[in-house]
């Protein structure tokens, strides 16, 4: 399974960015091999508007099983990431990427789609 | 002559100004006309009565794939600024509601597979009334860009009311839409109360209409409330306080049922009045 999170940092104990959107950087979680990887999602900020969208488009690209997240995505990213198979999970927005993992793991967590 | 009654913070009497100041201009037989600018939730309408004169939708051109010769190169998506176009690999989406309707991605296109469609937005209706014209427009429900439609709602009052005084009522806030409603004036009179969520706010529009170069005044309205905040302000700054608009409960219920003030309150006339002067002495300067 390829799992990304939402995050403020790139390694387990980060915290997790609870916002979709406009996240400081997704982190990717590749289960079969054990590898974390970090792609940043940079001027994001700087963004007025559509910033879910484009982040929902780089989501995507990454081909990911599961997304977990905090808040939830948008009404536009949420209809653009429902085209493919990914599953998200939502309320792990005041977690570490390490317990975010572990509440998914253990069914704790409640998906968006 | 041109005036937009704006305000940093909603709900300081923008429109109760401006409802009131068109109606006794009327009285005072001048050529008036009011356009509410307000697009996204217009109500001068709730407090003036008029006959329904012209109506005409409003457009905006976007953008429609065809997917019939595209190659999903993606440049579309790349040189839109507003990210209003998501190129997939078997699929170009457009979000209309965030497209500015600019052409770059219709004119880019290498395979024109982006023509540029009319959408229609919202509308501008235009009524008369007791010696004045009111026009005002509406924006559609899920319509997210009131620019396009204020712009056009000034356009009509441009070309239909050449000669007269035209009285915009903007938008509350500092973003876009008040920026359209007010860059093109000749004058801004920004209402506002004499609290610190006003004086907060009032600091936000001032900037606004420095940084457009527009000329400005304020009205201190709900006045003998809160603090003297905005008065020392003004005053630092060297900004003309127009009037100060008494606070009194008698307003509040005559507003509370969609009637004018200054046919029944003395001080908000005599209010009105120092307005008029002050719009006169504009009027010499052009």
């Amino acid at each position: 399974m390829k799992i990304i999170f939402t995050a403020k940092g790139e390694n387990w104990n980060s915290p997790m960015d609870a916002r979709f959107g406009r996240m400081e950087m997704l982190v990717i979680y590749d289960e079969e091999n054990d590898t974390l990887e970090m792609v940043s999602n940079e001027g994001i900020e700087e963004m007025e508007h559509g910033a879910g969208l484009q982040t929902a488009k780089k989501v995507m690209e990454l081909k990911p099983d599961v997304i977990i997240t905090g808040n939830g995505a948008g009404q536009k990213a949420l209809d653009l990431l429902k085209r493919t198979t990914v599953k998200m999970y939502i309320g792990a927005g005041d977690m570490t990427l390490e317990e975010a993992y572990s509440a998914y793991k253990n069914s704790q967590l409640k998906t968006q789609f | 002559m041109k005036i937009t009654i704006a305000s940093g913070k909603g709900g300081t009497g923008k429109t109760t100004i401006s409802t009131n100041l068109v109606s006794y201009l009327s009285t005072l037989k001048q050529s008036v006309v009011l356009a509410d600018l307000d697009v996204e939730e217009p109500n001068s309408a709730l407090f003036l009565r008029g006959d329904l004169e012209k109506e005409q939708v409003s457009y905006k051109m976007i953008p429609k794939w065809e997917e019939a010769d595209c190659t999903f190169c993606g440049e579309c998506a790349d040189v839109c600024n507003f990210n209003a176009i998501v190129a997939l690999s078997d699929e170009i989406i457009v979000y209309p509601e965030l497209c500015h309707s600019c052409y770059a991605c219709s004119e880019l296109c290498p395979t024109d597979s982006l023509p540029m469609t009319s959408e229609r937005i919202g509308e501008i209706k235009a009524f008369t009334s007791d010696g004045f014209s009111f026009i005002e427009g509406r924006l559609d429900l899920g319509q997210e860009m009131a620019v396009p439609l204020i712009a056009q709602t000034i356009d009509y009052v441009d070309e239909n009311f050449k000669n007269h005084i035209k009285i915009f009522d903007a938008p509350p806030g500092t973003s876009c839409p008040v920026i359209e409603a007010s860059r093109g004036s000749d004058y801004v009179i920004l209402v506002t109360e004499s609290t610190p969520f006003g004086l907060n706010d009032l600091k936000l529009a001032v900037e606004t209409m420095r940084v457009l170069n527009q000329k400005f005044g304020v009205i201190i309205n709900r006045y003998g409330i809160g603090d003297n905040g905005v008065e020392t302000y003004c005053a630092d700054e060297n900004i003309e306080i127009i009037t100060k608009v008494k606070n009194d409960r008698e307003v509040a219920k005559l507003y509370s049922k969609g009637e004018l003030i200054y046919p029944k309150i003395g001080h908000f006339r005599d209010s009105l009045d120092e307005i008029v002067t002050f719009i006169g002495g504009l009027k010499c300067e052009k």
